[in-house]
């Protein structure tokens, strides 16, 4: 699974406007572009918020289809579960470089009322992902949260990105991704960023602890059938601060908790809040070398492990939110910047929309 | 009647080396050594307890196995045919002490750890943080907060958690059973070590009352030396229902052991018999060991978590999963080959199955009810090296105890004669000239060296698998392998055989 080269690590990086103004995919192409020989051709994907501000209360899912047989199952499932309000292909451009895509398409799904008696419409919704994924042979659930979607594939980052005509799209968030894979092998859906419901992940590392981890989620009916690590980020952020209701710092703090050494030496009140989540939420910390951009409707998460075993910058500028491996690729779309710095181990980074902004 | 039963073993004593000092006969504590002109081997009286070659000046004495050969039989094995001689003789069970020695498959024999290569990088335990800490108690399903951003307060009061530096504790091993410079030692060390003892069923020596931080008080069927005051004077109260060793039936503790000291801490008049019945007679039910969980729970003030002791047998998983929903919020499962004191030999020997699966099994039953986080898993019987507990937390366990293991660190030899009472070691009898022979200074020494040493090795051994805190290991089989097991084995532990990527 291992491609010849020598392993240099993946590369990810973010932006976001904490003013929600929408930016074009151009940007996140420029900037990821730049790390080009941290990928190796075997992945590379973005995810982007709000994008579909004409269906935003609505699910978007885009699908990767191995084949018509896999759609038309997939299309009558999403016909028994959802009103599908619109489908359509993904508009993809032929580009030098990417080769035998999936079937792409997208649907605008509404849950209807009778579906809900026993569960929440999210916990339908992140019920009816899994259930894609382990039962219809060949269909791939790329995302699946409103007004927001992940572009994904095989090639370099910048292919892929130009392929899925990004430059048509605005968002106040997109993260990007290129991958150098190791431990898993390069197919469509294995390219990051990782999703569930409104949650992406970009993931630089390998996920030393992800057997607890998955053992962990699927205690609470996760299935994870995807073969890699990363999609354990998107899931346990979705358990975390979707169902056990975490504000997102502490949720973030559970994944790369502080260490008992400088634990012992906090104040009464921190010390209580981070023993507790050590003692009850030892499971879902990440350990092993990371460093991810968690993406959600409302704002952008970076995050290293508690030693920092992959890079990551992050910066400002006015209401910009940068974080990327290299600052390299930060400078390439942003020379000017208020603020640089290098987030310091399990200490996470967050770029909040604002209050009132949609 | 004449015993037509052959020697175990055969004494050597190199007479040209021999200084006569005697202090071999002083020493056995089993009258295996005469001195009669010259030192003598009485070989029928010896049990390789090694006391004597350990302590002659001038290593004149070697031990051996009785050669003496019989008429060869697979079906009719030497060792079968001793036990219908010694039951001919006797009319008696046979009775025996420490763990199951037979030659059962031994699973954690079967597993191998993983480790780092390139993309996930190895770390150094020299020179990173490598975090054993470890809390024993029920965990909520999760944390409920309030408060503002950046001012954040916790809002969920977490159930009574016991800290463990290490997760290994010392198992349950009765004042009694073993003796006071025994469990002084045991304390000591658990104290300096930052982990737990436990008092076993024999009650709490009033010596040990200072160090109640660092001891689990067991709650027997025989109710030895229970008072509130015990109950409350200990870090953690564990409900004793069975023992690996001896699933299913109780103990006793003969007359000659009960002296002053342990009339007292039992509550039982000085040389009375001390039997605990096979169950517990207000027990006959999983609702009447919820009352008593709860009754401990009371006269505790809910400050003390409960653990419930079972041995791993069949049906282990559901037994412990009506544990949990019980009440309890420490599970310590002990496996068929755990110690004892004294077990009839065919219980020993053929009840009870291997901690491996048991573990294994339970921690997938709990997972699967979705109830894993309500209480902690302890195991024990055997964990005979640092690699049984690091297989033994990645299977799911959240801490290991030993027994057998912290008695070897003290200077016992496993000869398997502990109910005799005659140890010579000092640690499994009650005769005053042979307790005296264990000092428990120096005892506690030894095993806070065992358990520093097993810890520098779980620290190795997290770090060759890139991670740096305990938990990430905790239930992660995904870092185990089998080699050699069949698939049903590698299903029940929930491992993938070697060879296997992820």
């Amino acid at each position: 699974m291992k491609s010849d080269g020598i392993p240099s690590g993946c590369a990810i990086s973010g932006l976001m406007s904490e003013d929600g103004r929408r930016i074009n995919g151009k940007k996140i192409i420029e900037s990821i572009a730049c790390m080009h020989d941290r990928s190796n051709g075997l992945g590379g994907g973005f995810a982007a918020y709000g994008i579909y501000p004409k269906r935003k209360d609505m699910y978007a899912f885009h699908m990767m289809y191995d084949n018509a047989r896999a759609k038309e199952d997939t299309e009558e499932f999403f016909k028994d579960h959802f009103n599908v309000d619109k489908d359509e292909a993904i508009p993809t451009h032929r580009q030098n470089g990417i080769s035998d895509p999936p079937i792409l398409w997208r649907y605008f799904l509404e849950v209807p009322e009778n579906k809900l008696e026993f569960l929440s419409e999210r916990d339908y919704v992140a019920k009816t992902v899994m259930k894609i994924h382990s039962e219809i042979e060949g269909s791939f659930v790329a995302s699946s949260g409103m007004n927001m979607g992940a572009f994904k594939g095989v090639g370099y980052p910048e292919d892929i990105g130009r392929f899925f005509k990004l430059e048509e799209y605005s968002a106040y968030i997109w993260t990007a991704h290129g991958r150098f894979p190791t431990n898993t092998p390069g197919w469509w859906g294995g390219a990051h960023p990782f999703t569930l419901l409104d949650w992406s992940v970009v993931h630089n590392g390998e996920i030393s602890s992800y057997g607890i981890n998955k053992r962990y989620l699927e205690m609470f009916g996760y299935k994870l059938e995807l073969r890699t690590d990363t999609e354990v980020i998107a899931y346990m952020f979705d358990l975390l601060v979707r169902k056990h209701k975490l504000p997102v710092e502490i949720a973030a703090e559970t994944l790369a908790a502080a260490f008992w050494k400088d634990i012992d030496r906090m104040e009464p009140g921190k010390k209580k809040i981070a023993t507790a989540i050590r003692q009850v939420y030892g499971s879902t910390l990440l350990n092993g070398p990371f460093s991810i951009i968690i993406g959600h409707n409302r704002g952008m998460i970076g995050l290293n492990d508690r030693i920092k075993l992959r890079p990551m910058t992050a910066a400002r500028k006015d209401d910009m939110l940068y974080m990327a491996s290299e600052e390299s690729a930060i400078r390439e779309i942003a020379p000017d910047l208020d603020e640089v710095w290098s987030p310091r181990a399990g200490t996470p980074v967050f770029g909040t929309l604002k209050a009132g902004v949609e | 009647m004449e015993s037509q039963l052959p020697a175990e073993f055969i004494v050597n004593i190199d007479h040209e080396r021999c200084r006569k000092c005697k202090r071999c006969v002083m020493n056995c504590s089993f009258s295996a050594i005469e001195f009669k002109d010259k030192v003598t081997a009485n070989n029928r009286q010896c049990v390789a307890c090694h006391r004597c070659a350990t302590f002659c000046p001038e290593n004149a004495i070697t031990i051996t196995q009785n050669p003496l050969d019989y008429k060869d039989g697979y079906n009719w094995s030497p060792e079968i045919r001793k036990n219908i001689l010694k039951q001919a003789e006797s009319g008696g069970m046979i009775l025996t002490g420490m763990g199951n020695p037979k030659p059962y498959p031994i699973y954690w024999d079967h597993m191998l750890i993983d480790a780092c290569q390139v993309t996930n990088p190895s770390i150094d335990p020299l020179r990173e943080p490598m975090e054993l800490r470890t809390y024993l108690g029920a965990k909520p399903e999760f944390l409920e907060f309030e408060g503002d951003p950046g001012n954040i307060s916790l809002k969920t009061e977490l159930a009574p958690q016991v800290k463990l530096d290490i997760p290994i504790v010392f198992a349950a091993m009765s004042y009694g059973a073993i003796s006071l410079n025994a469990h002084k030692a045991l304390a000591m060390a658990a104290r300096r070590m930052g982990t737990l003892m436990n008092t076993g069923e024999g009650g709490l020596h009033e010596d040990l009352a200072g160090y109640a931080d660092r001891i689990i008080v067991q709650v027997a069927s025989g109710r030895f030396g229970v008072t509130s005051k015990y109950l409350n004077n200990s870090a953690l109260v564990e409900i004793k229902i069975g023992q690996g060793a001896k699933p299913g039936i109780g103990g006793h503790l003969p007359g000659e052991k009960v002296g002053e000291d342990i009339s007292k801490t039992r509550m039982i008049p000085v040389g009375t018999d001390a039997l605990s019945p096979a169950p517990h007679h207000d027990i006959y039910s999983i609702e009447d060991l919820s009352q008593l969980i709860y009754a401990i729970k009371e006269t505790t003030d809910y400050k003390k978590p409960v653990s419930v002791k079972i041995a791993a047998v069949h049906n282990v998983a559901a037994i412990a999963s009506g544990i949990v929903r019980a009440g309890a919020d420490v599970v310590m499962i002990d496996g068929f080959r755990g110690g004892t004191g004294a077990a009839p030999m065919i219980i020993r020997d053929h009840v009870g199955i291997p901690i491996e699966l048991a573990l294994a099994a339970v921690d997938d039953r709990l997972r699967q009810e979705g109830i894993r986080n309500r209480a902690s898993i302890l195991v024990g019987g055997s964990i005979r090296q640092s690699a049984d507990v690091v297989k033994a937390i990645a299977l799911g366990a959240d801490a290991c105890v030993i027994g057998t293991a912290s008695l070897i660190a003290m200077g016992c030899r496993v000869c398997q004669k502990c109910y005799t009472g005659n140890c010579a070691w000092g640690i499994a009898t009650q005769k005053p000239e042979l307790v005296r022979r264990l000092n428990p200074e120096v005892a506690a020494d030894r095993l806070c060296n065992l358990l520093t040493a097993w810890g520098h090795e779980i620290q190795e051994v997290l770090g060759s698998l890139g991670i740096n805190a305990i938990e990430s290991l905790r239930g992660s089989r995904e870092r185990l392998r089998g080699v050699g097991l069949n698939q049903e084995a590698l299903d029940i532990l929930g491992i993938k055989h070697a060879g296997i990527g992820q």
